[in-house]
């Protein structure tokens, strides 16, 4: 399911959270950034929005769960915090919590996130049409789909 | 010019229909105006003062006469019969019904065009010198790079919820027409010494409440690395930048807060990283791209002669020709700077003409300037008169470039819902105050810039005279200002003193005007004599 592009439903208790993935969450409650260095064990970190996800990249090899938080919609660090893990190698779950809107999911999905725990509930009709809506990139991002000046050339 | 292929059609196509989506769902009351704002700013649709604006890119100013007509047939069919070009070289309809809007966007797809990221704080339309691919000073046309970064800056996932808005401008000659040096990220293609092509980079500039001028970051950035080099600049302004305070939030805030210095070492420290990611355009989406902008056809062995025995018709020769880089051909200034006019506007039937003229006599290519004029790039030197002839029966041969009528004025109070005082009568008393045709001869080259208020759409900061619209217990004054300018010596223009109401403001620009006059050293223009001697040259005959 998950690799169609498919959210797969998680338990009923977590309605909002809708996963791209379909290896096994993460069971423990992320912890804060300081928390995950002082918790040689914890495997599940959170991001706020001021926090820099560099911090993090020694630390990847432990690391099952980032939650990065969107205080507000209008607030884009999240979308570089993302990146920079991806870009670090990191292939676990990230998961965008907090001001999610259906218009942004298009854009973090491509950043690299694979979970979304919005604080509002998305409607899964909205969210299908508004991720298939664009058919194609013009860039390269952090997932897979092939940049227009790449098809052009073959 | 450029031509959309399948794939920039069917992504323009989706915004039509995300946004006719949007539009529905929002009218249906399943969205608030709230949570619609933000969707339709990304769209180019403000909401005014008395109805919606609508924000039409014009990459890199350039244009066809089949766009232009399709801008003609949507002014009359869904505005008021006209339109308004603005600095930033895009159109602008300030009578839009909101349920119209999404037929309108399917109108410009048609054309090739959009309104994507025209508003918002997004990668704004990039703009470039509007004499590019004819100008005689040109290392090379810049537009098929500015073709690229619209391309790679077109939703981008990491780069379209930024801190703020975010202005590019690309220019590839020594003289700037395109104050490159105002926008937050200001690019210049120069050659090295091994003959490559490359890119100046100066980040860091913009008007607004905190003007600054853009610095050079980078002396040469390899031309395939420009993305690379672009993307760190805003990963670094994205990641860094404030988000309490939206005042402060454009990148030239942060590289004022960091330095150049620190920004410039962060940005490069990125730019190693990011560069090995293989994001980059290759040279051979380049060449797909530039293949568009190969020069038009010129023919060779044309005069250079200019028959003058009409005098109406030298004058406006003088003033709206500029040199072009093929034998016999000129480039034609057209203004939209008419003396009780409204700077910018222009009208259904005219942009008719204009689109006539430059399908017959410019290879079907047309340019906005950021001075909300009009050009016809590629015109023979011998149909210079024909041009004038249509062009003075449309009434748009005023022969005015670069002159003190040749104003750039905001919509103001008239339209917009952030201003303090209006903008477009006191363009309109200036201009008649100077109407007399000697006497604009005589000032020379004068860039009056008026905006009214401290967000500085009218560019008053770039102003050899700028005029600032303020609210001062609750009536509308204006602060005078002395010594901008948007070209390569950029400088920022400095207030003078206590402020004018607005019949006070006209007098006080003529003071400084014939102050001008009485000092200047033979040949000095307006800007020359202030930078010569100083606002103290100035104050007294301005304030008495």
């Amino acid at each position: 399911m998950a690799e169609s592009g498919n959210p797969v439903p998680q338990a009923a208790s977590e309605a909002n959270y809708l996963r791209f993935r379909d290896d096994v969450p993460a069971d423990e409650p992320a912890v804060s950034l300081d928390s995950f260095f002082e918790q040689p064990n914890a495997v599940s970190v959170r991001i706020e929005a001021g926090d820099d996800p560099e911090w993090l990249i020694p630390h990847l090899a432990r690391v099952k769960l980032v939650e990065v938080d969107f205080p507000k919609f209008r607030d884009g660090r999240g979308f570089s915090s993302a990146r920079i893990l991806r870009e670090a190698g990191y292939t676990g779950e990230i998961k965008a919590t907090g001001d999610v809107l259906v218009d942004l999911v298009w854009f973090m999905r491509r950043c690299g996130f694979d979970s979304f725990a919005p604080e509002v509930a998305i409607d899964p009709a909205v969210l299908e049409g508004a991720l298939n809506r664009y058919p194609y990139v013009y860039q390269h991002a952090a997932d897979d789909a092939v940049p227009i000046w790449k098809l052009r050339h073959g | 010019m450029y031509k959309y292929d399948h794939y920039d059609q069917a992504m323009v196509d989706a915004r039509v229909a995300d946004f006719r989506d949007q539009t529905r769902r929002r009218i249906a009351g399943q969205m608030t105006d709230d949570q619609f704002k933000p969707l339709r700013l990304k769209n180019g649709l403000y909401l005014q003062l008395h109805a919606y604006m609508l924000r039409i890119a014009i990459p890199y100013g350039t244009l066809d006469s089949r766009q232009l007509r399709k801008l003609a047939h949507i002014a009359r069919t869904y505005d008021r019969g006209y339109g308004h070009f603005t600095t930033r070289q895009n159109l602008q309809f300030h009578w839009i019904k909101l349920e119209q809007a999404p037929d309108i966007l399917a109108e410009l797809a048609e054309v090739e065009m959009h309104c994507i990221q025209t508003s918002g704080e997004s990668i704004r339309n990039i703009s470039a010198d509007h004499y590019a691919g004819a100008a005689a000073d040109e290392i090379i046309d810049p537009r098929p790079w500015a073709e690229m970064l619209r391309q790679m800056t077109t939703f981008h996932p990491e780069f379209s919820y930024l801190p703020r808005k975010f202005k590019i401008c690309v220019i590839a000659a020594e003289e700037d027409r395109a104050a490159m040096r105002w926008h937050d990220f200001g690019l210049r293609i120069v050659k090295n010494e091994a003959g490559e092509i490359g890119f100046e980079v100066y980040p860091g500039g913009g008007m607004g409440r905190t003007p600054f001028i853009a610095y050079k970051s980078a002396d040469f950035v390899p031309q395939h690395q420009i993305f690379s080099y672009l993307q760190a600049v805003l990963r670094v302004w994205n990641r860094h930048a404030r988000r309490d305070n939206i005042h402060k939030q454009r990148m030239k805030i942060l590289v004022h807060e960091l330095g150049e210095e620190e920004f410039t070492r962060q940005v490069e420290a990125e730019f190693e990283h990011i560069r090995k990611l293989g994001t980059d355009f290759p040279q051979s989406e380049y060449d797909r791209i530039a293949a568009y902008f190969t020069p038009p056809p010129f023919e060779t062995g044309l005069s250079d002669e200019i028959d003058r025995s009409d005098p109406d018709f030298a004058v406006w020769v003088d003033q709206q020709v500029a040199a072009h880089k093929a034998p016999g051909y000129a480039i034609a200034n057209i203004s939209l700077k008419k003396i009780g006019g409204i700077g910018g506007d222009i009208t259904a039937e005219q942009m008719e003409v204009v689109a006539d003229l430059a399908e017959r006599y410019s290879f079907d290519e047309l340019r906005v300037s950021h001075v909300q004029n009009l050009v016809l790039p590629h015109v023979r030197k011998r149909d210079l008169y024909a041009v004038w002839q249509a062009l003075r029966e449309a009434e748009l041969a005023d022969a005015n470039l670069d002159l003190v009528t040749d104003i750039i004025a905001c919509p103001g109070l008239d339209y917009c819902s952030l201003a303090n005082a209006r903008s477009i009568p006191v363009a309109q008393k200036i201009a008649e105050r100077f109407a007399d045709y000697d006497r604009q001869q005589d000032v020379g080259e004068l860039k009056i810039k008026i905006s009214g208020c401290i967000n500085a759409c009218g560019h008053h900061h770039a102003g050899h005279i700028g005029i600032l619209g303020v609210d001062r217990k609750g009536t509308e004054n204006y602060q005078l200002l002395l010594g901008g300018s948007g070209d390569e010596n950029t400088t920022q223009a400095k207030i003078t003193g206590p402020g004018f109401d607005e019949d006070g403001i006209v007098d006080a620009v003529e003071r400084a005007i014939e102050h001008y006059r009485t000092i200047r050293d033979p040949g000095e223009r307006f800007i020359d004599t202030y930078r010569r001697v100083g606002m103290d040259g100035f104050k007294e005959a301005i304030y008495g």
